[in-house]
């Protein structure tokens, strides 16, 4: 494979398609194939038929806008359908040539205006099990490029320049990543895809691996070449049978192209990659965690250093990185990283996607620049809080984050701003809630996750955890003290210093959070045994019901 | 006694051990292929047991204690049959905050379980999940693995009691 040849499959599928009038592309991610849009898929086909029209109908991963689901657009005009039918394929194939269909038509153009895709820049335009798809849209480029023109040294160094910070949450410098890896000395190297995205309430690698998933497979070539790696594995959860069915598919499509297995484009370069399947523990998001479950072993950290870059899988030097980091590696080498570089704040470069979730009105997936304000993504991107509520907090970083109050919603989406109000970037779970959520309570659920998520290893993660939930239940049923409220907070402190990994280290933080700008609803309970939010059920003493 | 070194016998006639015994192979009988073959027991035979964690510790020669450890620390393994039919309520943030709680509470008091347990009779297991990933569309149930969006109490019931007069 070369350039050249690249360029010819691009245009043959190019020209194949341009004999079709129309495209018909039916989402068909995680959640409008739950409202069956496999069958409406058949049904406008049929439907296509029917009318004599000449059009593609194609098979999409994600279009982001799951509220409004299923999702039809349709190119080239680029009307986008909601909501719709089976019954609606008609109506749909006849317009075809003509007016739109207006009872259906998704006209919200701010939710899109704002938003720049980078990573999901295929989402909802290539069927995610078809290599060509992804190679007519400049897919497999960037490998190609810096495998016949580039050395390892120079891709690494594109990357430095970009800025680009790993999305998995912690924001370390990839570039940093990768030239450590690099320098490492080792007979074997490995390139680990971390998918284990057990944040609940986030769902951003699920859908680049059940949209665009050949990308990700890019991004990591590109990282195995520049680490020099020849084996890598995507560890991904089994609760997500489409991205792994999805991936599985493309493996073979990639290798049949020949741009995985041995000397990909007649170079010395060689490699594949495997599939590992999570098994529903969270604390395998940690990747030393990881790399202990795709080694056949219970999913507990170790201390580092050693960081797995120096001694990682099977005591090799390791290159981790998430979903969305690899996601981003192949546009960097295409158009520069001074490009991505430009996108984004002085500190967090490029965009960032979030699964905004909760208490708003266009919930599903969003890619924004870094730089960003809270409230341009709850008001204009996501439609506000529905129902006439009002908007009381914005959760990011799942159990690691915290809750940003309604007040701050000005501040810029970036590493730095979200850590100093108390939360943190996270994976990119945005989770909106209204006045009719207890601020206590949600504290409470996440500590509980914690505790049920801890492997046990280290006793202040154990242990800590597990009386930080039941301090927070006794505020919950109004039967704490004030005491209890220092005891709580004391314990945070411990858990978070003397934790073993991230998990117990970060996982007061929705407590300390949650202090931090509603204390008065934890003195609320406390004091008069009252939730404002009326969520919590409050015990009575028997001496209280007497009086 | 158990003896690491030779391998054991399939343990019964039921093709399913040769899909599992696949696995192994298709690994080259690594030790690291512990996951993946207690995913291929899973996923024939429906949950883990003894007699199949045993055989795939002896197989990988891996110590039984390894095995056992695995099998219970993963959240996705199970030790118990599932019934007939399993219902499970997501119960990830986002589905927390669109009032799951309410869900399982309605489906374990129709059923009179509690959520992990199995009914009586073997008919409906009442499962949670840590988040499914369908975020967008919560809160979401999963009836025998199919996924439904905006569930209300009435939709869970109706399903429940579809599965119940069958």
């Amino acid at each position: 494979m070369n350039l050249e040849e690249l360029e010819q499959i691009a245009d043959t599928l190019r020209e194949e398609n341009r004999r079709f009038d129309h495209e018909i592309n039916v989402c068909m991610g995680t959640g409008c194939l739950s409202q069956h849009s496999d069958r409406l898929k058949d049904e406008l086909t049929n439907a296509v038929t029917a009318a004599g029209k000449n059009a593609l109908v194609r098979r999409t991963g994600c279009m982001g806008l799951c509220a409004a689901g299923p999702l039809v657009l349709i190119d080239p005009q680029e009307t986008l359908y909601q909501h719709v039918q089976a019954r609606h394929a008609q109506s749909i194939a006849e317009s075809l040539g003509a007016e739109p269909v207006a009872a259906l038509q998704c006209n919200l153009r701010e939710h899109f205006e704002e938003q720049v895709h980078v990573v999901l820049e295929n989402s909802g335009h290539i069927d995610p099990e078809k290599i060509d798809d992804y190679i007519a849209r400049d897919g497999y480029k960037a490998l190609v490029k810096a495998l016949t023109e580039m050395t390892p040294g120079e891709v690494i160094h594109e990357i430095t320049e970009s800025g680009l910070r790993g999305r998995g949450g912690g924001g370390y410098p990839t570039g940093l990543k990768w030239s450590t890896v690099a320098k490492a000395a080792g007979d074997a190297k490995y390139v680990i895809c971390n998918g284990d995205e057990g944040d609940p309430g986030a769902f951003m690698d699920r859908s680049v691996l059940e949209s665009d998933p050949q990308r990700v497979l890019e991004g990591m070539a590109i990282a195995a070449y520049a680490v020099g790696a020849s084996k890598g594995y995507v560890y991904v959860r089994a609760e997500y049978p489409l991205a792994v069915s999805r991936l599985n598919a493309s493996l073979r499509e990639a290798r049949r192209r020949g741009l995985l297995g041995t000397n990909i484009c007649n170079t010395q370069f060689s490699f594949d990659i495997e599939i590992r399947l999570g098994a529903g523990a969270f604390v395998c998001g940690e990747e030393t965690a990881l790399i202990a479950s795709i080694e056949g072993m219970r999913g507990t950290p170790r201390p580092r250093p050693p960081y797995p870059a120096v001694a990682g899988l099977w005591g090799r030097p390791t290159l981790i990185n998430n979903v969305e980091t690899f996601a981003n590696i192949a546009p960097i080498l295409r158009k520069g990283g001074k490009w991505f570089a430009a996108l984004g704040t002085e500190k967090s470069k490029g965009t960032k996607v979030f699964a905004l979730t909760g208490k708003i009105a266009n919930t599903g997936l969003v890619e924004v620049p870094m730089g960003i304000t809270l409230r341009q993504i709850t008001e204009s991107i996501g439609g506000g809080v529905p129902g006439g509520h009002k908007l009381k907090a914005v959760q990011t970083g799942g159990p690691s984050g915290g809750c940003i109050p309604a007040d701050m919603l000005d501040i810029e989406v970036s590493y730095e701003s979200l850590v100093q109000a108390g939360s943190m970037m996270g994976s990119g779970g945005m989770i909106v809630m209204d006045d009719t959520s207890c601020m206590v309570n949600v504290a409470r659920f996440f500590v509980e996750f914690c505790m049920t998520e801890s492997c046990g290893k280290c006793i202040p993660c154990r242990a800590g955890t597990a009386q930080m939930f039941t301090l927070l239940t006794r505020i919950c049923n109004g039967t704490a003290a004030m005491a209890d409220l220092d005891r709580l907070v004391d314990l945070c402190g411990t858990v978070k210093e003397t934790s073993l990994c991230g998990l117990g280290q970060t996982a007061p933080n929705p407590v300390l959070s949650t202090l931090r700008y509603f204390k008065d609803e934890y003195i609320e309970h406390i004091v008069h045994k009252r939730c404002p939010a009326g969520v919590c059920t409050m015990q009575h003493s028997a001496a209280e019901v007497m009086a | 006694m158990a003896t690491y070194g030779a391998m054991p016998r399939l343990p019964g006639d039921d093709k399913r051990w040769k899909i599992v015994n696949g696995t192994m192979r298709k690994n080259g009988f690594a030790r690291h292929a512990l996951i993946e073959t207690l995913h291929t027991v899973q996923s024939s035979f429906g949950y883990l047991d003894d007699e199949a964690i045993r055989f795939v510790a002896l197989s990988l020669h891996v110590p039984l204690s390894q095995a056992y450890g695995a099998a219970t620390f993963y959240h996705y393994f199970s030790l118990k049959p599932p019934g007939k039919h399993t219902m499970t309520i997501c119960s990830g943030t986002a589905c927390y905050i669109k009032g799951t709680d309410r869900l399982i509470a309605d489906a374990e008091k129709r059923l009179g379980i509690a959520q992990g347990q199995t009914t009586g009779d073997g008919n409906i297991s009442l499962m949670t999940a840590r988040c499914v990933g369908a975020c967008g569309r919560a809160p979401v149930m999963l009836a025998d693995g199919e996924l439904t969006g905006q569930v209300t109490s009435e939709q869970l019931i109706e399903q429940l009691e579809r599965w119940s007069v069958e």
